[in-house]
């Protein structure tokens, strides 16, 4: 599993953290609402930001991560521009959704443990039941819920995302 | 119910067995002569209660883990029923489901928990089918190999790391199908906080977690016509090696060990023992020169380089307070190169130096670059006990029926107080019985300093010699050492010297040494070594005549220019960059 989150944030508003930090008393209990603040500021959790959390809390940094990645909420790379979730909750799953996961990821070249393209385009992600049981197995795009999914049609959304993007 | 001394017990499987302060049931069983088979315990460590191997039947409860209940008064235990053993079948099964099964290329191959209890209970066969893909070896360490393939995810790596060293370098990431000990970020073991003690592969009850071998260079050097191979082995090698021929922990088998090595092809065996003496005469000079100024006290020991690591990250400005002593191996490694190659007539590139340490942390201190000359590493390669354990059986040499053998000199004559380095407190008293001396001007009639002694983690020392007071401090175990440190630099512990070795007793309990479970073997590891002081002639470094004809010939004045280009070294800030204030990891 290699997970290297591109160091864009790198030094930026490295402050903002130490606000976040203060709010917090610079606890180490106070960890994962700390987590939350940061994902909230960055959209994810940049290593750098972790690495200066942890050495704030006194915690060490593979215990930050190991926290962050415990929650499924908390993304430890970049989100793409366009977010696809696949529903994976007990009827989704009994009606095949994993076929349909695989064959995103395929058309996708995503390699084990990525979750967001090179190109920053996609973010796939698996969601347990998104409460639209009746219209299983369900593919969420950027949104817009699509029910009664095959891997062909949800390669499809995919597809259509594509032509959208290069003729806007 | 009733007080009576008799309610002090519980039942185990018919019968009864005392209860006397045991932490939990497991101890209490453990003490009855049953063997449960565990992966998640350690005594040393907080009790986790993941790997259900412990279970056991307790009459009204039903099934528990043994390592998490507390041992009660009156309980009736059964360790042996159906269930029971359908249980733990199940669990090795699943367990060896995920696990790569490649025991007989495994470097734990034998000494791996797994296998072991697989075969106790009888596994003939595995009905689950794996649910990982297999995963690449992080080789990024140049002292330790991680093989995620054969994780159980016991967690005993993490908590040692954590509770024992205070690092916490690899911890749980993910969850579910997921979950993995990883270093932080995913990077690899050797790309972050890791100081390479190899505490974690040394509780590690599978392969997961290894030392990094370099027995297939080691060979290759021996077998190259054109190369002189000379070796050096540290003190507490030679009460361990024994263990894997069947002598009992503690043996001193030196004399097996040089003809071993001969036998194997090397030219000299020399002794890191040696060296230790030369280390203590330069660092008791440092250390009075130090105490006669006042000035950057308390020194810090530096010859254990996962301890030289941990100070570089978290301690840097500390750093003037370490000792720049070299550590034995890389003053004995620096002396090699500098002097053999005009005594045998080779070219420097033509000798290689190969150290047998009982320890993993040593690989990535002969790595450092300053400790190499022209591209030309110091020590070339570093081979752990068990390593060299390996090679003479591979050789196919009957260890105990190897006729003795005595090192070559002069860099293989030590005393005994080089000796007694490997044992926690060694390092400390050897430069006493070197300081007193010049303190007083007289000659010290018994060399033992019993004070400095023992198993504690922590243990103070404060000795009056004339009108100078010494105040000691040894510590074992980093997070030990972390706490200690602090309180030196908030000013408040006023101390003049502290040896700091990072693994539990010191080097006898070493990760490169024989695998061992509990405290018993390096226990009877220390003993050993201070019974060879004891039968050795001499017991005082200044006392070595082969030191004294050192400094002559090559390094000039203790504590002199010659000596500091050889013998000395400087550190590094290793802090990571951009902290906000000084990182000091604990556990949440
Ligand atoms: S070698 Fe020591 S410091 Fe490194 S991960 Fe293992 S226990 Fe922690
Ligand atoms: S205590 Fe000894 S064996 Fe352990 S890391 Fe330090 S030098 Fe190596
Ligand atoms: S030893 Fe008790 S659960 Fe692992």
């Amino acid at each position: 599993m290699t997970h290297t989150p591109k160091p864009d944030c790198a030094g930026r508003r490295l402050t903002k953290i130490r606000d976040i930090l203060d709010r917090h008393g610079r606890r180490a209990s106070r960890l994962v609402p700390i987590l939350q603040a940061v994902q909230e500021e960055y959209r994810y959790l940049p290593r750098e930001v972790l690495t200066e959390v942890a050495a704030a809390l006194e915690v060490s940094p593979a215990r930050v991560f190991g926290v962050a990645t415990f929650y499924s909420h908390f993304a430890i790379e970049p989100k793409g521009k366009h977010l696809v979730k696949l529903c994976d909750g007990t009827a989704c799953h009994v009606k095949d959704s994993i076929p349909i996961l695989e064959a995103i990821r395929r058309r996708l070249g995503l390699k084990a443990g990525q979750r967001t393209t090179s190109d920053r385009l996609f973010t796939v992600e698996t969601v347990a039941c998104l409460g639209a049981c009746g219209l299983a197995p369900v593919v969420v795009v950027d949104d817009q819920v699509h029910g009664q999914m095959t891997p062909e049609s949800a390669v499809q959304l995919i597809e259509d995302v594509l032509a959208r993007e290069v003729a806007p | 119910m009733n007080q009576n001394v008799t309610t002090r017990s519980l039942n185990v499987d018919g019968r009864e067995v005392p209860i006397n302060g045991e932490r939990n049931l497991l101890e209490v069983i453990r003490k009855a002569g049953i063997d449960l088979p565990t992966f998640c315990y350690h005594s040393d460590l907080s009790v986790y209660g993941a790997c259900r191997l412990c279970l056991v039947e307790i009459e009204g409860r039903g099934i528990q883990g043994a390592c998490s209940t507390p041992a009660e008064p009156g309980m009736k235990v059964r360790t042996q029923t159906a269930e029971i053993r359908e249980i733990r079948q199940i669990a090795i099964e699943l367990l060896l489901a995920n696990h790569n099964q490649q025991c007989p290329t495994c470097p734990k191959n034998t000494a791996c928990q797994l296998q072991d209890v697989a075969r106790k209970l009888g596994i003939r066969k595995v009905r689950f089918k794996p649910l990982h893909e297999p995963e690449p070896l992080d080789e990024t360490s140049v002292s330790l190999v991680r093989d995620p393939g054969k994780c159980v995810l016991c967690g005993d790596c993490v908590r040692f790391c954590a509770e024992i060293q205070g690092i916490g370098a690899i911890d749980f990431a993910f969850r579910g199908h997921d979950a993995a000990v990883l270093p932080a970020f995913g990077l690899g073991l050797g790309e972050g906080e890791c100081v390479n003690c190899g505490q974690c592969a040394a509780v590690c009850p599978t392969g997961a977690l290894s030392p990094r071998p370099e027995v297939d260079a080691v060979w290759q050097a021996l077998h190259d016509p054109a190369k002189t191979v000379v070796a050096q082995v540290a003190p507490a090698v030679r009460v361990a090696l024994g263990e894997i021929f069947g002598l009992p922990p503690g043996t001193v088998s030196s004399s097996q060990l040089v003809t071993a090595l001969r036998r194997l092809g090397v030219a000299k065996v020399y002794d890191t023992a040696f060296s230790a003496d030369l280390t203590v005469v330069e660092e008791a000079h440092e250390f009075l020169q130090r105490k006669a100024s006042g000035q950057r006290l308390p020194q810090f020991t530096s010859c254990c380089p996962a301890w030289v690591k941990f100070a570089e990250q978290y301690f840097p400005d500390l750093l003037p307070n370490l000792s720049s002593c070299k550590s034995p191996q890389q003053m004995l490694g620096a002396l090699c190169k500098a002097i053999l190659p005009a005594e045998l007539g080779i070219p420097r590139r033509d000798l290689v130096v190969v150290s047998i340490m009982p320890c993993t942390a040593k690989k990535f201190e002969a790595k450092r670059p300053e400790f190499a000359r022209d591209g030309l590493p110091d020590v070339d390669h570093v081979l752990t006990t068990q390593e060299l354990g390996r090679m003479i059986e591979e050789a196919g040499l009957r260890f105990a029926d190897l006729e003795p053998g005595s090192f070559d000199l002069p860099l293989g004559f030590k005393t005994g107080a080089g000796i007694i380095f490997g044992n926690s407190g060694g390092v400390s008293e050897a430069v006493l019985r070197c300081a007193v001396e010049k303190l007083t001007g007289q000659s010290l009639a018994n060399p033992d300093f019993y004070q400095v002694r023992g198993e504690a983690g922590v243990r103070f020392a404060d000795l009056s010699v004339h009108d100078t007071r010494l105040r000691l401090a040894v510590v074992h175990g980093l997070k030990n050492a972390r706490i200690l440190a602090e309180k030196v630099r908030r000013g408040e512990h006023a101390l003049d010297l502290i040896e700091v070795m990072a693994c539990p007793g010191g080097c006898v309990g070493g990760a490169g040494q024989p695998v061992s479970r509990g405290a018993a073997a390096r226990q009877s590891r220390a003993r050993g070594l201070y019974d060879a002081d004891k039968h050795l002639e001499l017991h005082k470094s200044q006392e070595n005549p082969f030191v004294t004809g050192c400094y002559q010939r090559h390094l000039g004045e203790v504590g002199g220019h010659e000596a500091h280009q050889l013998l000395h070294t400087r550190y590094e800030n290793r802090r990571s960059p951009a902290p906000s204030e000084p990182p000091a990891h604990g556990t949440l």
